[in-house]
């Protein structure tokens, strides 16, 4: 089975069309398929599909999706089989530049030319950009040496270039965490990893077996405030924070290296979404979508890390399950599900994907909390349901499934997400009895 | 990071406990773990058997799964990535991945063929996680 297989000919016309093929475009042509669509396109501009999971070497994927714990291109790969056997047109090195808002999709590579389809559907699971050091503004000089760790990921992983020698790397994201890991077994020094707020943004897992298996300090409440070199990185200036994250520049020190390496996080890749002007959540940087992730223009999806950036690639492929379906159903003119629920974010909860609910279907709601809560949570989708768990972080994003059942009784409302303490939450209903 | 370290308090008795986060899902359970006499006498903090099973194996014989990369002759990039096998023994982690360093494997490769065996002496075979295929043999697009 070949991994790779290129289009050979463009039909100007598709069912489905899936920009991106990651773990979320790979999955959703194989739902749209399963859904009855025929002519489905999967383009990348890659030069091979599986995005993002390329570069993932590490394992710690498919724990949901396959029972079993693979590394990023062996879950990749697998989806691709499943891709390729189902006859879906995928054209790789294939820019899409341009989505109109009558579903024609505009796109450029080297085999093509710049041509254009149209579609019955789009599903655009265009993944996430990371957060850069203009947007995090740090002072100091420009030199190089200072990239993000997605960047270097990509140059050891898939092209054998070490970023440096002595490492500093700011934020405690999983890709920096993953990094520092890397770079260490790579023979590269890799001084600290400083984290401005009171608790790692990573797994705790790659905490573990990233850093304290190493021996690389955590400096959490630590951040660097100025970046010294003139052509390339030289040393940079770190200094704890208050509880406003204000630096304590007295008690700050300066450590050389000849790279920074930011893992400050990733947002959504919204150039089509803007092209689209789809209505956006700018809790999430993604487009605000139905309970089958359809934006606010008709027949347009979004899944993956274009729609909230996801920690686990499973439920990035779960997501698209759902959207490159409900593509399928929208192109073979199906009715739409109701959407009659609205949600949104309450008590400790950062934003909620989707943003409305059907008492017709089975769904799934995504939230990230704000703040980590150790010890028993409690977990509401306002008064349709409860679930207990054990600790909340913000790293891990929780997944409720809702169904008809327990939504019926709620159309026509806005149900609040709160994750509190159980004892609060305790308090609370008796507060709420006292009222009655 | 106090509360992933792996500290170790005497019991008044005869009992050590040490604690461990479970690194078994993301969910990342604490666990503690009671020792007698060097044995694994009681795991507790787990949410499923996972976590029992990782509780007493990380105190008596830590292990890693191993991911890294190796040169690529032929291929559409310069790296294969490749993994351990097997889980590795946590002291055996770096000496495994240093064998492998100047290693160059050429196309075509398969998903899981054998990359290099017994590698630094741990009997453990490393395999590929990715497929290449033979240069002339990819497809053209147009
Ligand atoms: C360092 C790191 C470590 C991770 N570790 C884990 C882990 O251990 N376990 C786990 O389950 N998950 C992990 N994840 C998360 C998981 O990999 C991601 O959530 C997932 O890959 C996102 O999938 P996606 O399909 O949305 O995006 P991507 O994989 O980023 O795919 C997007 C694709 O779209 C293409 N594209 C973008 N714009 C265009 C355009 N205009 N035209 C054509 N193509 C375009 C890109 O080339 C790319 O191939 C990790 C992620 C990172 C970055
Ligand atoms: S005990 Fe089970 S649920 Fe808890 S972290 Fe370990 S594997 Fe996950």
């Amino acid at each position: 089975m070949p991994v790779t297989a290129a289009t050979r000919h463009l039909d100007d016309r598709y069912q489905v069309t899936i920009v991106g093929a990651g773990p979320a475009g790979l999955a959703a042509a194989v739902a749209a398929r399963e859904q009855g669509a025929e002519r489905i396109l999967l383009v990348d501009r890659d030069a091979e599909p599986g995005g993002i999971l390329r570069q993932c070497i590490h394992s710690g994927f498919g724990l949901q999706a396959f029972s079993e714990d693979v590394t990023g291109p062996e879950y990749a790969h697998r989806f691709v089989e499943r891709v390729l056997e189902r006859d879906v047109d995928v054209l790789t090195d294939a820019y899409v530049t341009d989505v109109s808002r009558d579903l024609r999709v505009k796109l450029m590579s080297p085999s093509t030319g710049v041509t254009s389809v149209e579609t019955g559907g789009v599903v655009l699971s265009t993944g996430a950009r990371e957060r850069t050091r203009a947007q995090i503004r740090i002072p100091g000089e420009r030199p190089a040496g200072v990239m993000t760790a997605g960047l270097a990921q990509k140059m050891v992983n898939l092209h054998g270039y070490l970023p440096g020698q002595r490492v500093v790397i700011l934020g405690s994201g999983d890709i920096g965490l993953i990094m520092a890991r890397r770079l260490i077994l790579e023979g590269v020094e890799v001084l600290g990893v400083f984290e401005l707020l009171p608790h790692p943004s990573g797994l705790g897992r790659n905490v573990v077996q990233c850093l304290d298996d190493f021996g690389i300090p955590l400096h959490l409440s630590t951040t660097v405030i100025d970046i010294h070199g003139h052509d390339r990185v030289e040393r940079v200036t770190v200094a704890p924070v208050d509880e406003e994250r204000r630096p304590l520049t007295d008690q700050a020190w300066d450590i050389p290296c000849d790279t920074v390496l930011l893992s400050v996080g990733l947002i959504p890749d919204g150039e089509l979404a803007r092209q689209l002007h789809l209505s956006l959540d700018q809790r999430t940087g993604g487009p605000v979508v139905t309970s089958t992730y359809e934006t606010s223009l008709p027949g347009v999806f979004s899944a993956g890390n274009n729609l909230h950036i996801n920690d686990l690639a499973d439920w990035v492929s779960q997501e698209a399950n759902v959207a490159g379906a409900a593509a399928a159903d929208v192109a073979l003119g199906r009715v739409r599900a109701r959407q009659d629920v609205a949600v949104t974010p309450g008590t400790n909860v950062r934003y909620v994907v989707p943003h409305t609910l059907s008492t017709d279907l089975t769904q799934t709601v995504s939230f990230r909390v704000k703040e980590p809560i150790y010890g028993d949570t409690i977990l509401r989708v306002g008064e349709a349901h409860r679930r207990k768990v054990r600790a909340v972080v913000p790293a891990e994003m929780v997944t409720i499934k809702l169904g008809p059942k327990v939504l019926e009784s709620f159309a026509g409302e806005t149900l609040r997400v709160d994750a509190i303490p159980a004892a609060a939450a305790d308090d609370l209903a008796a507060a709420g009895d006292d009222e009655q | 990071m106090g509360e992933h370290r792996h500290t170790a308090t005497i019991d008044a008795g005869e009992s050590d406990t040490f604690a461990y986060l479970c690194t078994g899902c993301p969910l990342g359970c604490r666990l503690e773990v009671d020792v007698v006499d060097g044995d694994v006498i009681e795991v507790r903090g787990f949410s499923c058997k996972k976590g029992e099973r990782y509780g007493a194996q990380e105190h008596t014989d830590p292990r890693r799964a191993v991911s890294t990369t190796v040169w690529l002759v032929g291929g559409p990039v310069e790296r294969l990535p490749v993994r351990a096998a097997e889980p590795v023994p946590k002291d055996a982690v770096l000496s495994l991945v240093r064998e492998l360093h100047g290693l160059e494997v050429h196309a075509p490769v398969e998903v899981g063929q054998t990359i290099a065996t017994d590698v630094a002496g741990t009997g453990i075979d490393v395999i590929a996680t990715r497929a290449v295929q033979p240069k002339e043999q990819l497809p053209v697009a147009g």
